[in-house]
């Protein structure tokens, strides 16, 4: 079996999540590599949409701005903000991907802050861009991240994009459209999806060479664990050479790892 | 249910409650009628609005004024226009963060904002964090109040209907929308909560575009991101484009005239203009410079001189591009925007 790093595994099993004839919206990194690549194995008809307006384009190479003109290189059409995200709001849209800071046992993503004191933050992020809004409207939400007690923490300082909030039915009450939320977390350690009464972080899929304790230890809270838990198949070698040769020829995600 | 169908409407004359759910402060005055006033005496004049940056930011920029950019943070931004604003000097001026990464980065190092609606600032993307924007926010230079891309591109849609608000489905639940200036209502037909956006109506925009003719009729290829909405919501409106060019020129493909010419105050003709950052189908970003920004803005001594050299001691755009490779440079950036399109065919393309 062919070697491959942390970044490659996350890259490849978040592909295989990704439906054929579906929508994603992605942002630039691991997530526009995930589309890329389940574009060339499990989903070729899976359409890729940019939230600056790029709709289906066929991708030359890793974006490094979700607006630059890589986003529509021969897209089926060069739109705007407004059609993307209302596009989202009208349920159109089946996936995407969020990253953040930190990220709690409901999903709930912070990508604003570090600090209590709103108008002295300690750190300040970029905040929400349009984070928020996909979360708040896409059906399911993935993210791609390693894990770590620092990110994986209930002390979340700010929540800029909404998970299940406080569990289940809260998405709902406090006024988001019914029926979504966060869907796949994909770590360098585990997959998670969220179990279904609580919908709570729940242990899914554990990578090769991971122990439970290595988890534990990489997640300041208590996680559920799925009644049967499986083991992440690794890479292919053709996942991963598409990947290489196809996908990030000059290694700009994949190096990072 | 008539004989015809069912009936939607609503019966009843229940009052409808709304809700103050975001705290922090409102810094534009959403009213529709107060934007009518302004609109009303708004020149409808088909005149030529040529001048040069100078001038239009001089005479339509003051200091304490509301200013949106157009383009999308390093992509169809017009950094010629923004670094006249740091050259002029201009300060206290409210900004809205829609995407705004190396606009705002310019305008951070020129300390001319103090308050700023956010979605997404200092960051520029794949690229990093820039450490002097960061620490303005940090150290609360600059006031803040929450939103998100889709909300400020949702907010000057309603200026842009000449409305005072449009009501929306995101932000709920999270602290977005505590630390924003928003408000919570239930729909009359459904009763089911939405977020009332205020309409944003800027005192001055800003829009770099790949063709425009004398009199403002302008034309963007590609993605137009928020600015179309933008350009309509805008009290006053400056124009950077590529190329002037002739009104029949325009006439030719009217329904690629984004922004036509009523919506404009002024016309400047710079090539180059939204240089380093990328201009779609014109030039990619220069990567090399936008890294040098953020290199230099790590040591505030050494950032004050790269300003000084590049912003405050320059006359113009052209003599800024000079200092950074002139027309060499420009032409390697063209060869990288337009060589990866012909790369492309030969290469097993996803379907899109």
């Amino acid at each position: 079996m062919a070697e491959y790093n942390r970044m490659e595994l996350m890259i490849c099993l978040a592909a295989r999540y990704l439906e054929d004839g579906s929508t994603v919206v992605v942002g630039t990194g691991a997530p526009c590599a995930a589309a890329m690549l389940a574009q060339r194995t499990v989903a070729p008809n899976i359409m890729i949409l940019f939230e600056a307006g790029g709709i289906g384009p066929l991708l030359p190479s890793m974006p490094i701005s979700v607006g630059d003109s890589r986003t529509f290189y021969r897209a089926f059409a060069a739109s705007t903000m407004s059609e993307i995200m209302s596009t989202c709001q009208r349920g159109m849209v089946d996936y995407t991907f969020l990253g953040g800071a930190q990220i709690d046992m409901y999903g709930n993503i912070n990508s604003t802050l570090i600090g209590e004191d709103y108008d002295r933050p300690r750190v300040r992020f970029p905040g929400s861009g349009g984070a928020n809004d996909l979360a708040s409207f896409c059906w399911r939400i993935m993210m791609i991240t390693p894990q770590n007690r620092m990110r994986f923490t209930n002390k979340i300082d700010f929540i800029t994009s909404p998970g299940y909030l406080t569990g289940r039915g809260a998405r709902e009450k406090a006024g988001l459209p019914a029926d979504c939320g966060p869907h796949k977390i994909i770590t360098d350690l585990v997959v998670m999806g969220f179990e279904e009464e609580s919908k709570r972080m729940q242990v899914e899929s554990i990578h090769p060479g991971i122990t439970r304790e290595d988890i534990i230890e990489n997640t300041d809270f208590e996680l559920l664990w799925a009644p049967e838990i499986e083991n992440s198949a690794p890479p292919t070698d053709e996942e991963l050479e598409i990947l290489r040769r196809d996908v990030d020829p000059l290694r700009y995600i994949i190096g990072r790892a | 249910m008539s004989r015809f169908g069912p009936d939607y409407s609503v019966h009843g004359d229940q009052e409808v409650a709304y809700r103050k759910v975001g705290h922090r402060r409102l810094f534009t005055d959403p009213d529709a009628d107060s934007a009518r006033e302004h609109f009303r005496s708004k020149s409808r004049k088909l005149v030529s609005k040529v001048t040069t940056a100078k001038k239009a930011v001089s005479r339509l920029l003051k200091d304490g004024d509301y200013l949106a950019v157009g383009g999308f943070g390093s992509n169809r931004i017009p950094t010629a226009l923004l670094h006249e604003i740091v050259r002029q000097g201009k300060n206290n001026l409210g900004f809205s963060g829609h995407t705004a990464t190396h606009d705002l980065q310019i305008l951070a190092g020129g300390k001319c904002i103090n308050r700023c609606d956010i979605a997404y600032v200092i960051g520029l993307e794949a690229r990093g964090l820039s450490p002097i924007s960061r620490k303005a926010f940090e150290e609360g230079e600059i006031e803040a109040t929450e939103w998100t891309n889709a909300a400020l591109a949702w907010r000057y849609k309603a200026a842009s209907m000449g409305i005072s608000f449009i009501p929306t489905r995101n932000m709920f639940g999270t602290d977005t929308l505590k630390y924003s200036a928003a408000v919570q209502l239930p729909c009359p037909y459904t009763g089911k909560n939405y977020i009332a956006l205020p309409a944003l109506y800027p005192d001055l925009a800003i829009i770099h575009v790949h063709r425009c003719d004398v009199y403002g009729n302008a034309q963007i290829d590609g993605i137009t991101i928020s600015d179309l909405e933008l350009a309509r919501a805008a009290k006053r409106l400056i124009i950077s484009t590529e190329r002037l060019v002739p009104e029949s020129t325009i006439r030719q493909r009217p329904e690629s005239t984004g922004i036509p010419f009523y919506l404009v105050d002024a016309v400047i003709e710079i090539p180059y203009g939204a240089y380093p950052a990328n201009m779609a189908y014109e030039y990619f970003s220069d990567e090399e410079h936008l890294g040098r920004w953020l290199e230099v803005e790590r040591d505030e001594e050494q950032f004050r001189s790269f300003l000084q050299k590049n912003i405050y001691d320059v006359d113009n755009h052209w003599e800024y591009i000079t200092l950074n490779g002139g027309l060499e440079r420009m032409q390697q950036l063209r060869a990288e925007e337009l060589v990866y399109r012909q790369k492309m065919t030969e290469h097993n393309p996803g379907r899109g």
